[in-house]
């Protein structure tokens, strides 16, 4: 049986990519910083799917453990998804250092330092699909969120980088943009209807586009359009936009 | 964020402050950082129980915590739905004790409307099922309650409609049933009196509901589709049913994708739905198998039907009358045929005896049916309600956008131990709606 490591499982997007991967018959690997939260999905996944779930402590921003939490794991994941992430708060951050640096943090190196260790896994054993949860907002910065895009930028950078290094040794790389999603993290934000997709549909295109072993996807086609306009304004008009 | 919020009948709307969370701890500190919220779960009440100043949506709050298959119980968080409750049980061979009329109600909203379905006579409402529930009061603290726990709170919050707090997770036994199937018996009665009799002559059958051109007069004033059923043995089933005897029911396949514009649904095409309705039972007694999906939830298949009554939305009115006051009822219905407002599909139920705190049935008839919102349709319910207070009646809570206080007062007797309950418990009206602020339940 197959198995997917979720890293941020608790998320809403996690939640509901550990309910597509645990229906389609996956061994599912939760990983999150909050227990009793993985132990009540675990719970769920088992009664609703009849799956088999596990789940894991795993803290972001505690770089040093990374390599002991995966070397804990029962064995090496198929599947590895990368999906925590911090949008924290543009303003605060323009003006606190700490902010700033949980937002790069979380989103950046934390993403990397783990991936790096699935990365050199994967490339030992020749196989195995890592997936990583960026964003639209990294494909051009904006005054509105320019940390948390920054930071997103350059995971989808790593993210391509790793794709290239991996490629010939059998590993594929997922780049996922899904546009804005109705989530914990956005529920503050009044998001435009048509552009904003649920948790659940942001799981299925994903588990799609992994089967297919596309390189990059955006959840709803209409924001590869929105994303062409956008990175096609020249800087000298971009910059007096207000975005 | 702010939203505009609307339940199911599409009146009236209210922007509201709307919140979520997966953990109690996130509920918890919600409702430490903001005073007055109600719970909403699937907005399926018609009218103004679950909006408010600040919402807290639970739909995000719906895992299944334990499920004995041996025993048939289940419990799970308050955001699960029935829809979700029979995907897991029917295939182990369970069924919903109670199930309303359409299976996208939450378990939460389940409780706080303790809802009735078309096996009341027999089986009761959907707190006879409960187990037990856990809460989040207005002092802050999670209770427990069941009948022999904390069983003031318990009694407060089954049709409580979210004012003791917010239900965080409901444990409720299911019902054994053999195939997913319902025997169905339709009959045709000519007119009301023939119904009522035949409601009596069949009151051993577990579900019983008609189906009343409430449009129709002279003689055929009342005339109606009585439909009953039981829950169908495996001997029963033949071909392709008996190869899959616990088959789950399938997603809709219909959608409304716009609100109709208001002269869709107007007297001709409504008089003309029923009259259709009435004569595609071309025999008297029809007998058949249906799946549960189309005889309890025939109008699930049609994702958003309510859009059908265009913008302004519409309202149900759905009350209850004592056994002995069919003159009443006859009443209500000659004023309802009189105005020539009835709606597609006007329903009636005799309900079984109970006498609960502030659930809404009790032994008698109820009679439920949508309207069309237009400008002179308040004065006329206005009209009805003094019917059914002079027959000693009620309006059934969730379903309610419009009662006056003074009528919600006079009719539910055990009101004031109702509200020194939720005193107790919601010292501050911490859980408070439009519709508690409406009936000065909360103020
Ligand atoms: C087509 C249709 C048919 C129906 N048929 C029937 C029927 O046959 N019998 C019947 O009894 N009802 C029937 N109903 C009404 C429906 O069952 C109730 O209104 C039910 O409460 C809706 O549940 P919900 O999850 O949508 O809750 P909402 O509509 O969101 O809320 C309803 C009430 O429950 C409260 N509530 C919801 N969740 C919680 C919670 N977690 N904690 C505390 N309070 C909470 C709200 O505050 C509000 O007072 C029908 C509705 C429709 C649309
Ligand atoms: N929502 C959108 O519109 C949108 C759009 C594009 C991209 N994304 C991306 O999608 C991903 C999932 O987000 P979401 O929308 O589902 O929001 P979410 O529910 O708020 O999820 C964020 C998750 O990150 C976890 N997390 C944060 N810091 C962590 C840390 N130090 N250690 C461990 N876990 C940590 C949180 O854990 P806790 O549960 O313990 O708090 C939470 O589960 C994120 O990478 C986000 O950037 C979202």
């Amino acid at each position: 049986m197959k198995t997917v490591l979720l890293l941020g499982a608790t998320s809403d997007i996690g939640q509901a990519l550990a309910d597509k991967y645990a229906k389609e018959g996956y061994t599912v690997w939760l990983a999150g910083r909050n227990v009793q939260h993985m132990q009540d999905i675990a719970t769920d996944l088992k009664i609703r799917h009849e799956a088999s779930v596990e789940y894991f402590r795993f803290e972001a921003l505690d770089y040093l453990s990374h390599q002991k939490f995966y070397n804990d794991l029962p064995g090496t994941p198929d599947v590895a998804i990368c999906i925590f992430g911090y949008l924290g708060d543009q303003e605060k951050a323009e003006k606190e250092l700490e902010e700033c640096q949980n937002i790069l943090d979380t989103n950046y190196k934390a993403a990397v330092s783990i991936l790096n260790i699935v990365a050199n896994s994967y490339e030992e054993s020749g196989t195995g699909t890592i997936i990583g949860i960026s964003s639209v907002a990294g494909d051009r910065g904006r005054q509105s969120n320019y940390f948390y895009g920054s930071a997103k930028a350059g995971f989808t950078a790593y993210l391509a980088g790793l794709r290239n290094r991996l490629f010939k040794h059998n590993v594929h790389v997922l780049t996922v943009k899904p546009g804005f999603v109705d989530t914990k993290m956005t529920e503050h934000l009044e998001l435009p209807a048509p552009l904003t997709a649920q948790p659940q549909k942001v799981a299925n295109a994903i588990f799609k586009a992994a089967r297919k072993k596309n390189n990059s996807i955006y959840v709803l086609g209409i924001w590869w359009l929105i994303m062409a306009i956008i990175k096609s304004i020249p800087e000298p008009i971009f910059k007096r936009l207000k975005l | 964020m702010e939203r505009k919020l609307k339940n199911w009948g599409n009146y009236p709307e209210v922007t509201s402050n709307v919140r979520s969370f997966d953990t109690t701890r996130m509920v918890e500190k919600l409702c430490a950082e903001e005073k007055h919220w109600i719970a909403r779960g699937m907005g399926r009440c018609y009218g103004d129980a679950s909006l408010g100043q600040n919402v807290i949506s639970t739909l995000k709050y719906n895992k299944v915590i334990s499920f004995d298959v041996e025993n048939g119980i289940m419990e799970c968080q308050a955001g699960f739905s029935l829809d979700e409750v029979l995907q897991l049980a029917v295939p182990k061979g369970w069924f919903l004790p109670v199930t309303p009329g359409t299976k996208f109600v939450s378990l939460g909203g389940a409780v706080a409307s303790d809802i009735h379905g078309k096996n009341h006579h027999k089986e009761g409402s959907f707190s006879r099922h409960t187990l037990s529930i856990t809460i989040l009061c207005g002092d802050g603290k999670i209770y427990t309650c069941s009948r022999t726990e904390n069983s003031d709170l318990f009694e407060a919050t089954c049709g409580g409609m979210g004012l003791t707090g917010v239900i965080l997770s409901v444990k409720f036994q299911l019902k054994k049933v053999s195939t997913s199937y319902i025997t169905q018996k339709q009959i045709k009665a000519a007119n009301l009196d023939e119904l009522l009799v035949l409601f009596e002559q069949y009151k051993e059958y577990t579900y019983s509901v008609a189906w009343v051109d409430c449009l129709a007069r002279g003689k055929q004033f009342g005339r109606s589709i009585l439909m009953l059923g039981e829950h169908t043995e495996r001997s029963e089933l033949k071909g392709g049913k008996a190869k899959e005897p616990l088959k789950v029911h399938t997603e809709a396949g219909l959608n409304i994708p716009f609100n109709f514009p208001p002269f869709v649904l107007n007297k001709y095409s409504i008089k003309l739905f029923n009259f259709a309705y009435y004569h595609k039972n071309f025999r008297k007694v029809q007998q058949s198998i249906a799946h549960y999906d189309g005889f309890f939830y025939p109008l699930d298949n049609i994702k958003n039907w309510n859009r059908m009554y265009g913008k302004p939305g519409f309202l149900q009115y759905q009350f209850v009358l004592p056994l002995d006051q069919v003159e009443g009822l006859k009443l209500i219905m000659n004023k309802i045929a009189e105005k020539k407002q009835g709606s597609f599909l006007s329903v009636l139920k005799v309900f079984g005896p109970q006498n609960d705190l502030i659930s809404f049935p009790e032994e008698g008839y109820t009679l439920a049916l949508d309207f069309p919102l237009t400008g002179s349709l308040l004065k006329f319910l206005d009209e009805l309600d003094k019917v059914v207070q002079d027959c000693g009646g009620r309006i059934y809570l969730t379903k309610d956008a419009r009662m006056s206080k003074e009528f919600f007062h006079s009719s539910y007797p055990r009101l004031a131990e109702f509200r020194d309950i939720v005193n107790k418990y919601n010292p501050n009206a911490e859980f408070k709606s439009v519709q508690s602020d409406r009936l000065s339940i909360t103020r």
